[in-house]
Order: structure tokens, then sequence, then C-alpha cells
């Protein structure tokens, strides 16, 4: 591994809540990350959900 | 990066090289400032994807209100000027801000990057063309995806529930489960969509809390709610809403009548065939990887299984076939919110663990100027009124609003801006602020929830301490709820802003502070869990304390053989052991128990004692908990008083010893739920179906001969496991469902067992000969819970499991910063679950284990020793344990008690200051001054 590169940086694929955690996790230590959506805005199905067990929490 | 796709990724583990194509918004997003002129005026109409299809949206759009990035992009195939140049070109016309480009083009990026996550999540399944239950053909049955939305207050009917074919009130709706899902024959989804049932559920408790009176009905196979306090919600649902649960599987749906009623026919529980009416029919439909994420993985080169999920191992549980290449969220298998938020953090750690050696050398910190020292300076306020295009100016008056604010005492400068928030706006204000020498800013806009940090950026970037700020919230607390009343709504706006400018003329700079971290982790407990965290944050570089209670490492898995998915157990823990002694980062601990521990996040302290009562203190940054869970040992069923009456965990010994009684017997009995979803623990211990089944399989296997029968409850053979179920049947395994209430009775004979049970299909009590009865039996919480929780003041649940800061967004974290659970001791779950739980737990400590200290903000509780006389009264109001009492001696030897605030604890919640009857505490941002002046204005007109 040594003589090998190693890139700081990570591409998430996916802006629902799975790759947002990812992406935040990531760059909270120290990574560069580069989120890529299909859509043309970030959320997912989640932000589709109207209210979510069990604290009836708004999706948003 | 939207609108973007992978189309491919080169290069290898640490050095990839990947291509992204972008594809045309038509929208500078550099210019949008969203307003909606280019919406309100594109003559276009299509159907809105986010709301499923259930309303209309533009050709040019935002897919929703609260977007982010919040900018407009065009539909190029709804678009009438990219189909026909030179035709229509009405939002390029009214767009304010020239934003509309048609010119736009396709891009191409090539991007390096060390490792590649794929979330690229899942569909809904299309009942389009199912004629069995009508959809698409009756306006009244429709997907659970669109009832979501009609329940929505942002839905096309702002959650009014209604009839799509007359718009009557809906009086009594149905919810068809596994509409997509556990049926190859529809869909050739033969697995289970593991979300479905409850969200069935939550979606019967809401409509009936829109809808008094409204009767809902859910028709299922299994009721499958085996997630963390999923059990108690079902039965709140079934004893405390109302909603009636039908175990059947409906065979069709019919219209009645030009109305638009619907009929159901089904056989019930007692065999009769029934006829049934209802208004609306929801198909709970499951979940399934778009075509355009089969392609992404044959772009990527990661394997799939045979559903089309991303190919994982259990104990690598977001790793791809591909090194270097990490999955995450319904992908791998479909799965409910938490789970995937779980493993979107697993994904962040198993990625760190190969970049660790690069962190920190793409990212960069943001630099600001220096502070500007403005105490000696006198008041000079500049207050920004925000239109939020029409959000705001659309329902008062700004204009004089702002002039307004310039009358108010200490103000210099005003400003009004069509969108505060943009980034040239934001260029401008540090401008303004410079130029005009302001001390203290007001922005009377949308609200500070999500745009006050914001500010505090900008304004720091003028050389300004970033808490000389006070935000107005017009927008979401005035223009959108007086929509009709421009003239109060207009005086509201001044009171407010008034308000926030006698508040900000009271405000001095605060100082954010930091507290140094201790680098490593303390990881209690050393089955798979705490030694899957312990070996990533290792890797990643933290050093590491284990700490393990017995003489062993493993834990539970040393119990166990096969995963759900046949990945031999006792050879992968085997692996993990040995690497986890190896490791120089990581020092075990065993037969080691913890005494007592203080501190807080970045500074814990704990003391532990070995078996010869050393006792030794461990200085730690965080703290992982996963202390695991134990087996009930039953009292029914003869347990203990028969001789082959055994759990499934000894029975799993039997076999392996190739004991002759297992080898000689040809009827086993096996019971599920004992000891689970029951009076005593209302919850599922999510993994003894799948173990029983696979149980039975192998029996079967080493003689098809032999009897097996399975009584259950609900088989919960969730996800993927469902092809195990469908095996089981093929090989002839006999299930029969019993009820709480009917409880299968175990005699004992002379020549081995009589089991007796009511057969739902048969309808009269069935008698089982068997040689041996192999009992579920639940998994318990650990003993040491208590203790430990009291240890570090976290919290358990009401069944004695770890309880997570939420259940949905914070699956690992505590509610107490620097904490985090893992593993069966937050809940019962099979080996993957764990492991991800851990990966996801050692990637939520790595992101304050990466930094040299942790920066808490200047909102915090100060106590003035000149009221303070000590009365205590705050302490037990406070809900963070910050503050403790001190007894001081002054010159002459008197003593004097006061509270003292632990920064690091303190959250500025307020709750002492409101309590204290001295005035002895106050929160710095919200002192008494400031309150005062804030209310006499408020009072002031």
């Amino acid at each position: 591994m040594e003589n090998k590169k190693t890139i700081g940086s990570v591409m998430v694929v996916g802006g629902g809540i799975t790759g947002m955690q990812s992406a935040l996790d990531l760059a909270d230590a120290g990574y560069f990350v580069y989120l890529v959506e299909r859509s043309g805005a970030i959320g997912g199905a989640m932000a589709q959900l109207d209210k979510t067990f069990p604290t009836n929490d708004c999706s948003m | 990066m939207t609108l973007s796709e992978v189309t491919k990724v080169t290069g290898e583990v640490g050095d990839f090289k990947v291509t992204v194509k972008e594809h045309p918004r038509y929208v500078d997003m550099d210019k949008c400032i969203a307003c909606g002129e280019c919406a309100a005026k594109c003559p276009k109409k299509v159907d809105d994807e986010y709301n499923a299809e259930t309303g209309k949206r533009k050709a040019v759009y935002v897919k929703y209100a609260q977007a982010v990035p919040l900018k407009y992009q065009i539909d190029a195939n709804a678009c009438i000027w990219l189909n026909k140049p030179g035709k229509c070109g009405a939002c390029a016309k009214v767009c304010p801000a020239d934003a509309i480009n048609f010119d736009d083009t396709e891009k191409n990026h090539e991007i390096e990057v060390g490792s590649v996550i794929l979330a690229p999540g899942f569909e809904a399944f299309d009942p389009t063309g199912t004629e069995v239950f009508g959809y698409g053909n009756y306006p009244n049955v429709i997907t659970s995806m669109q009832l979501e939305r009609y329940l929505s207050a942002s839905g096309p009917t702002e959650g009014h529930l209604l009839r799509l074919s007359d718009g009557k009130p809906v009086r009594k709706m149905a919810f068809l489960q596994c509409v997509g899902s556990r049926d190859e024959n529809l869909c050739g989804n033969g697995y289970c969509s593991s979300v479905c049932c409850m969200y069935a559920i939550k979606e019967a408790v809401i409509a009936k809390d829109h809808s008094p009176g409204l009767q809902t009905s859910i028709f299922y196979m299994d009721m499958r709610t085996h997630g963390k306090e999923f059990d108690e919600y079902y039965q709140r649902a079934k004893n405390d809403s109302g909603v009636r649960f039908v175990r059947c599987r409906v065979n069709g749906v019919e219209p009645q009548g030009k109305e638009g009623d619907l009929r159901l026919h089904y056989v019930n529980e007692q065999g009769q065939q029934i006829e049934e009416y209802f208004d609306l029919v929801v198909l709970s439909v499951g979940l399934q990887t778009p075509k355009h994420v089969l392609e992404l993985a044959e772009q990527t080169g990661i394997r799939l299984t045979a559903h089309n999920f991303a190919a994982v191992s259990d104990f690598a549980p977001v790793s791809t076939s591909r090194p270097g290449i990490f999955t995450c969220g319904a992908f791998s298998g479909p799965k409910d919110i938490p789970q995937s938020v779980m493993e979107g953090s697993a994904a962040a750690a198993a990625a760190a663990d190969i970049l660790s050696p690069a962190r920190n050398e793409m990212t960069k910190e943001k630099v600001f100027p220096p502070e500007r020292n403005i105490l000696d300076e006198e008041l000079r306020i500049g207050v920004f009124v925000c239109h939020c295009g029409s959000n705001i100016a659309g329902y008062v008056d700004v204009e004089d609003v702002a002039d307004y604010a310039a009358t108010l005492p200490g103000v210099t400068h005003v400003e009004r801006n069509l969108f505060t928030c943009s980034q040239d706006t934001q260029e401008l204000m540090v401008k303004v602020i410079e130029e005009n020498n302001l001390n203290r800013i007001v922005v009377a806009a949308c609200t500070p929830r999500t745009h006050e940090a914001l500010f505090h950026e900008t304004i720091k970037a003028a050389g300004l301490n970033e808490y000389l700020f006070e935000m107005a919230n017009i927008r979401n607390q005035n223009s959108w709820v007086h929509t009709g009343d421009k003239t109060a709504a207009t005086k509201k706006a001044k009171d407010l802003t008034r308000m926030a400018v006698a508040k900000v003329a009271w405000q001095g700079p605060l100082q954010n502070f930091s507290v140094p971290i201790t680098r490593n982790a303390l990881v209690i407990g050393g089955g798979l869990a705490g030694m899957a965290a312990a070996s990533n944050l290792a890797q990643q570089g933290f050093p590491v304390t284990l700490v393990e209670r017995s003489s062993v490492l493993g834990g539970n898995a040393n119990h166990l053989h096969n995963t759900w998915s046949g990945e031999h157990i006792p050879q992968r823990v085997d692996i993990l052991i040995r690497d986890i002694k190896r490791n120089p980062m990581i020092t075990i601990h065993a037969e080691t128990e913890l005494m007592g521990a203080e501190g807080y996040v970045g500074n814990f302290s704990t003391t532990l004692k070995n078996k010869s009562g050393v006792k030794q203190t461990v200085e730690h940054g965080v703290t992982i908990v996963a202390t695991g869970a134990t087996r009930l040992l039953p009292d029914e069923y003869g347990y203990r008083k028969q001789k082959d009456v055994v759990s499934s965990i000894e029975f799993d010994k039997l076999c392996e010893i190739n004991d002759n009684k297992v080898k000689t017997s040809n009827s086993f009995v096996f019971i599920q739920c004992v000891g689970s979803r029951d009076a005593d623990r209302n919850y599922c211990s999510k993994v003894c179906c799948t173990h029983s089944v696979q149980s039975a399989i192998d029996l079967k296997k080493e003689n098809p001969n032999r009897k097996v029968y399975i009584l259950y409850r609900d088989m919960r053979t969730y996800s993927q496991r469902e092809m195990l179920y469908k095996k089981a049947r093929e090989m002839g395994v006999v299930f029969i469902n019993y009820e709480l209430h009917g409880k299968p009775k175990v005699n004992k004979k002379d020549n081995g067992f009589e089991v007796e049970v009511w057969d739902h299909i048969l309808h009269r009590p069935l008698l089982i000969t068997a040689d041996m009865i192999i009992l579920a039996a639940a998994i318990i919480p650990s003993a040491g819970a208590k203790k430990l929780s009291r240890m570090y003041k976290v919290p358990l649940d009401n069944h004695g499991f770890f309880q997570e800061a939420h259940a949905k967004l914070r699956p690992v974290d505590f509610a107490t910063e620097g904490l985090f659970v893992a593993g069966m001791a937050h809940y019962p779950k099979p080996v993957e679950e764990s492991i991800a739980q851990a990966l996801a737990a050692s990637a939520r400590a790595a992101t304050l284990l990466s930094k040299e200290e942790v920066t808490l903000d200047g909102i915090k509780a100060e106590v003035d020793p000149a009221h303070c006389d000590g009365c205590a009264l705050c302490i037990d109001v406070c809900p963070y344990h910050a503050i403790t009492l001190l007894e001081e001696k002054n010159d002459k030897g008197e003593v004097h008690k006061l509270v003292s605030i632990n920064k690091a604890h303190c959250k500025g919640c307020g709750l002492c200051q409101g309590t204290c009857p001295k005035r002895g505490v106050s929160v710095a941002g919200f002192t008494f001054k400031q309150l005062e002046s804030q209310l006499d204005a408020a009072l002031a007109m």
C-alpha cells in the first residue's frame, strides 16, 4: 500500500438520507466529498414522506 | 452536483477516476433566486414526480419548496422552447435575474477520488398493468406513496383525504400489503420489502388523525414489525387508534356502482368468503432497484444478488464486490430509514478505513478576517429587510418596513434585498457593513432556524463578532400566516423588526470556545459489534481501549453458526479476534469491569477493575457502548423440566456434536416468540424466525422424511431472507400460525410429546406428535446495562435496551455528545446489522476524534456571583447536568454558596434562567437586559 497513491476525497453517489449521512460523516472527518445526485435537488425519498414513525416528525 | 450521473469508474482503491455526466439545467444556478416567476408564467403542465403523480408541476420547476439547492430547472422533455425553439420562452421573458439559459449543454467531468460510495436508493414498485387490483383503471385505487402525498400538508390536497372519483371525504379505506413484494408471479420480486407493514400502520394512524371517524383496515399475510418499538406501535394502532388488521390475501378489487366504491373479496380467518366495500384502496407497494441503478452497477463493475441488490458479505455489510467501492441504504436490500442512516455512516467508516493516510489533505479550513473591537464604538445598527422574492414582499409592504426601521434608535443603515440569503447579497452585506462601519446587524427575513448560521458566517467575513446579530422572523411567522391582510402583516413586520433592534442593541461580542479532545476511544464490549468498531477505529489511526467482561472475545457470535446468507460465523469471528489481538492500536482488557466514569465529549475518564482487583483509569475522547444482549431462559413449554425441550442455541449445539437424539428423531416442533411479543416483553427479537427456518432446512436436508413444524405468530423473514422461508416450504416444512391468546400446548407422552395447536386453515385443533421441541427464546438486555446507563448518564428504553438520540436520524448517537451505541445493546439484531451499526458508531466517533479540539458555541449560561445565593433550584431543572453547587469562603472566612456552570455541558437552553428567583444566572445572548428591552419594544406601540 505504501507506494500507492491515496486520494483524500470520496464520491458519494445518491443524495438521499443515506448518501447525505455518508457525505456529512466523511466531511466532518476530514475528507473532501463530491455528492452526486441524479435529480435537481437532494433529499431523496424521505423528502416525499409526510411524517415518520415514531415521533411524527415532519420528514423535512 | 445535481442532475448528474456516474458513467464510468476506472482505477483502483485509493485512486479512482470517475466520469460524471452533468445534464443541462437550463437555469443558471448562480443567477437563479428561486422567485418562482418562471413557473408562474410557464404554460406547460406535466405530472409531478415528487407528488407521485398526484399533482401537476410546470416544465420549469423546483422539485419541492424546501429543495436544496433551491434552484429552478427546466424539464427538457416538457419544455415548449426546447422542443420547438422560438415558441414560448415565457420564463426567459419574466425572469428578473436573467437566469434562463436555453443554450445550456451537457457536461462531462472527470474527478479523482480515493473511494466511491453508492447510495442510489430504490424505486417504489409501479403496479400499473397489474389487472388484479385495478390500479390505473379505478381512480380510488392508489399507491402508498400517493397516499403519503395526499396526507402531506404540502401535497395536492393539503392533507385532506378525498375520494379521487368524486371528491367526497374518505370514510373507509383498505391497505393491501405485499404489492410488488413476496410475489414472484406478479412482479418477480420474491423478497420482502421490509418497510411496508410499518409504513401502512403509520399511514393508517395518520389518516385516522386527519379524518375522525375514518375506518382503516390492513390486509396482510404476516405483520412484519420487527424493528425497535415497532410492535408497540402495532399494538397501539390496533388497540388505541382502532386500525383493523385482517390476515388474508385479498383476491380482487372490483368497482361497485358509478360513484367509485370498491368491492374487495377475501377469505377471512374463520374461513368465510367475505365481500366488503371501501372508498379507497391503498396498495402497499414494495421497494425495488431502479433500472438506472442496474446500469450504474454495470458501469462500476459491482456484483448484484439474484434480486438485483448489491451483493455484500454479512461481515462487511457496506463493501461491494469491487474494493474501494462501498454501498449503503436500500441498494443492498430493502431497509428502513434508521438502518439506511446507519449504513450511510458505516460506509463513511469503511471508506475512511482505506483513506486515513490522506485525511485532511483535500479539505481546507475557511479563514476569516480578524475581529473588530466594537466595545467602545457607539451603536450603529444595520437592518436588512428581505423581500424573499414575493414570499414576503407579496404580503408585506417591505418599503414601509424599511423606512420605519431607519427611524428606530441606533439604526444607521437600512437595505432592502430581493433575496438576502443569495450569494451576491452576502457579498454586498460584507461591503455595506465595512463601508458603514456597522457594529450590530438585524436581518428581517425568513427564519433563524435555517438561515442564522449563514448570516453569522457573513458578518464574520466582515470582521464582526458573529453574535452581534439578530433575526426578525417576518416570513415564517408573519407573511406566510397573514396572507390575507397586508396592513396587519406590515404592522407585525415592523413590530418584529423593532423588537430585534431593541434586543441586538444590548448584544455584546461572545466567544465560541474550544475544548481539547483526547484522541482515543473506549469500546465497552468485545462481541462482534465492539470488535468491529474497535478494528475500524484503529484502522483509521485512533488508539482504542477494548473492555470485555468475560475471558473471551466474540460474545454471542461464539454460539452462532451461519448468517442468514450462509456465511460461516466461527471462521470469521476467529479472523476478527486474531486481527484485534495483533493490532498495536488496540489495548484489550478482558475479565475487566467498569467501576466509574466521568467527563464529557472529548474528555472522558473511566475506571476499570480487572479480575485481580487492580484498578486503572483510562482517559478517552469518545465511548462506544457495545455490551450486547443475552438470551432468555424460558419458563414455559416444559423447558428445563423436559430433557428434549431445548432452546434454539442449545439445539444448534446438539446438531454440532451430532447428538444421537437429534439423529434419531423423526418429528421436530419449533415454537416461535417464546418470551417475545408478549405482555412482559412487547418487542420482536428479530432473528428467531430466520434462525428456526435455517435449522428446519438443515433438518430436512439431512433427512427429507423427517417431519418439521414451525409454530409461529408472524413469519418475519424480512428482506431477502424471505427466500429461506420459501425454500423451507418447498422442502415440506409445515408452518402453522398461532395467536397470543391461543398458544400451543406441549404435553409429555411416553414416547415424546404431543403438541396441541389451533389450525387456522382447517379450523380445528391439531395434535402433533413430536420427538423434540425447539423454543425460539427471546433476546433480552444484558445484565450490566442498567449500571452502565447510570455510569454514563445515558438512557435505556422501556425494555432495558439503550436508547439512541433519535429513532430515525441519529440511530447510533446518544443524546449526550461523544457517546455511541452499537449492536444488540441497542436492540436485538443479526450479524450484518450489528456490524453496520458498529461501523457507523466508529464513523460518528471519528468525526470527533479527527479533530484536535471540539468547538462549542458561545450561547451558554453565566452566573452572576452578586445575585446567586446558591439556592440550587437551577441544578434540578438543568437537563444536561451542567450545574454544580460551590461553596466559597470570602476574605472574612464567611461561606458563600453559588452555582457553577460547566460550559462544555451547557446547551444554553435557559431553563436555569427561567427558574432562578434571584437573577443569579442568565444565558449569554439572552440576558435579562436584552429580553426586557425586547419586551418593552413589543409593548411600545
